[in-house]
């Protein structure tokens, strides 16, 4: 399928892909690519491979501060709900136990920190991940839906010139890509 | 370098001799972790292409064998449906529940229901945390147990309610009527641990699900079904950028279910604790039921690993490692659980408490319901006790033979816990024996059936192996076998 691009839209770098048939491979390709001073780097794999941040020189995700401040929006949630319900809104004598009994408000609390940081890591997730996002331009490059089954793609971004382009789908092959496709807008 | 050039030096050991020694350990460590590694986690699975479509051909193509079970599981599912009918229609009364025995089957299968949902979170996200990436071989059937068991087990103390279309009652919402529910009930605790956990696992599983839904999506035969898993993919693509928040939000929702497998049965546990009945009233309940819960639930994932291994040829991806670690933690759940029963006995008899004493050590071992007490400990106690042979932990009939005494034997264990305590509570006068009726087998036959028929569903439309984790464990076998296992090539 030949992509149509708007002829309105604005010249922008582009992308050389190349596609490697096992991760150790994949790995060495983006070793030499950033040798080569390309930083710009995306893979893509079927798997989560071991190591791959380190060699992309990504830091651990910060996804977990979305997570915690969930965790605490649902524990004052928690809390706060049985607080109005049982204490302020609605005080009830049961067994003369105190009206605000903290050890009782524990579970719900808990209960309630657990699934609002659950909430967070999930629709945390794909909201940072921009997804769902059921098509994007690398979709119709031929053989690329491998990426999910058994081959490795890297995708070298911020390309703007021939000899660029040239030069990095070389380092690719060297590295022992099956093939390479670009300068592509993928 | 002097070491490598002949003597060595400081240790007054020639340098031949050292190289001798450190061979002669090293075949030692080497013949040590045979012994231990016992077996491969992979067995010549095919490469990844391979694996993909053997783990995917069962959700393209129909099997012989699926549709005759799924229809058993729907007419079960009919009978568990009309069970709810005349529950809904002529209340509690059908069912064989009468004071003091006013919880009884419908609170044993809840019970028992979420406690099998345990040992999936316990494999998915305890192992998870502790690094045993075997577990990448079967978290997907023991996450998909733990959804259907806890769909089953929520809906019975809904049914108990007596008017159970009122159950929204529960959720602290401004209702117009400006009451709310009371937090120092254990009732309210039960609905926020059941939904959170019910909510947990299923974000969980479904986070799990989406990088091979998308394997799914890039192999799907026909636009129709390609588009399907193609939208519950969500454009996932495996870039390193997914991959990358993807891992930290995997391992934390994990840790986020690892207390609830502690968190879930406890709560449960504290609808018996903080009562005052003979048997109940117990601080030991909350570790107690925890154990079993993980027990039983090992012993279910057991049984439905064993037929479908076999069915979809998956001896490659769920090797003898996998049933013999299972087996292992069947044995240590059950020496828990034994113990848990042991601590019950000996509190009973050294607290010199009368109630206590004739609940535990007379009503229960020699009552009307014996026979079931007695089958409990044999089930629960001596069973796994067969697991201390290696050949045991990996012969499918033993297997399968002991993970079923288990399942039914930890389903008398919350019988005799519930109403073994309360046929026979403070006042002789007020004992009562109590029987099920026809709706309480139905529901229970039922909620089997409901069960089986989400539970094939699964088989038949979802990726039932998590393809992208055995991906990921060929690869760390290949590279670490010393931490992972190994792999044995075909």
């Amino acid at each position: 399928m030949k992509l149509k691009i708007p002829a309105t839209r604005s010249p922008r770098p582009r992308r050389v892909l190349g596609e490697f048939t096992s991760a150790d491979l994949m790995l060495a390709g983006v070793d030499a690519l950033r040798r080569a001073g390309y930083e710009k780097l995306e893979t893509y794999a079927p798997f989560d491979v071991p190591g791959l941040d380190e060699r992309l020189g990504l830091r651990r995700s910060r996804i977990g501060w979305l997570v915690l401040a969930g965790g605490i929006i649902g524990m004052i949630l928690g809390y706060g709900i049985q607080w109005w319900a049982n204490v302020h809104n609605y005080p009830l004598n049961s067994g003369g136990r105190p009206v605000h009994a903290v050890p009782a408000f524990v579970f719900p609390t808990f209960e309630a920190t657990i699934i609002f940081s659950g909430f967070a890591a999930f629709f945390g997730l794909f909201a940072w991940l921009r997804l769902p996002r059921l098509w994007a331009p690398i979709d119709e490059i031929s053989g690329f839906s491998r990426a999910s089954i058994d081959r490795f793609w890297i995708a070298v971004g911020a390309i703007s010139t021939t000899e660029d382009g040239d030069r990095a789908s070389a380092i690719l092959r060297d590295a022992g890509a099956l093939h390479t496709v670009g300068p592509a807008d993928a | 370098m002097t070491e490598a050039t002949g003597d060595a030096g400081g240790l007054g050991m020639p340098m031949r001799d050292r190289v001798i020694a450190a061979s002669d350990r090293a075949a030692k460590d080497a013949t040590e972790r045979a012994a231990l590694d016992e077996y491969p986690v992979l067995v010549g699975a095919g490469n990844n292409a391979e694996l993909t479509d053997q783990i995917l051909t069962p959700i393209w193509t129909s099997s012989s064998v699926w549709w005759p079970l799924f229809i058993i599981s729907a007419l079960l599912t009919v009978l568990f449906i009309y069970a709810m009918g005349v529950t809904f229609v002529r209340g509690i009364g059908s069912w064989g529940n009468n004071i003091p025995v006013a919880w009884a089957w419908g609170i044993t299968d809840f019970v028992w229901w979420i406690g099998i949902g345990h040992a999936g979170t316990f494999i998915s996200a305890f192992l998870i945390l502790l690094n045993q990436r075997w577990r990448g071989s079967i978290n997907r059937f023991a996450e998909s147990m733990t959804l259907f068991a806890l769909v089953n087990a929520s809906l019975f103390p809904l049914l108990h309610l007596g008017r159970p279309w009122f159950f929204y009652w529960l959720l602290p919402y401004p209702s117009t009527m400006g009451v709310w529910p009371n937090f120092k009930s254990s009732l309210p605790w039960d609905v926020a641990a059941v939904s959170t956990y019910f909510t947990i696992s299923l974000l969980f599983w479904y986070m799990g699900l989406v990088p091979d839904l998308a394997a799914a999506r890039d192999r799907a035969p026909g636009i129709t079904r390609r588009r399907i898993y193609g939208i519950f993919a969500l454009g996932w693509r495996g870039s390193s950028t997914e991959w990358r928040h993807y891992r930290v939000a995997y391992v934390l929702l994990a840790g986020l279910a690892t207390p609830l497998v502690i968190s879930v049965h406890s709560v449960v546990s504290l609808d018996f604790a903080i009562t005052q009945l003979p048997g109940w009233h117990s601080t030991i309940f909350p570790p107690y039921f925890v154990a079993g819960a993980i027990y039983s639930g090992l012993a279910t994932v057991m049984m439905l690993l064993l037929p479908i291994r076999k069915v979809f040829h998956l001896e490659s991806i769920i090797t003898k490692a996998h049933l013999s670690n299972l087996a292992k933690l069947m044995l240590v759940t059950g020496l828990m659980l034994a113990y848990s029963y042991f601590c019950e006995l000996f509190v009973a008899l050294y607290s010199g408490d009368p109630f206590e004493y004739y609940t535990n050590l007379i009503a229960r071992p020699l009552g009307p319901y014996a026979v079931i007490y007695w089958f409990m400990l044999f089930a629960n106690v001596v069973t796994p006790q067969i697991f201390w042979w290696k050949k045991m932990r990996t012969s499918t009939v033993p297997l399968f033979a002991a993970s079923l005494l288990i399942f039914v034997g930890m389903w008398c264990e919350r019988f005799v816990i519930i109403v073994g305590s309360l046929n026979r509570d403070f006042l002789p006068s007020s004992w009562h024996y109590y029987a099920p009726t026809w709706v309480d087998m139905s529901l229970l036959a039922g909620s089997l059936g409901l069960f089986c028929l989400l539970f094939l569903a699964f088989l038949r439309w979802v990726p039932m192996v998590a393809l992208s984790e055995v991906k990921k464990l060929r690869y760390d076998v290949a590279h670490d076998p010393d931490r992972v296992g190994t792999e044995l090539s075909a």
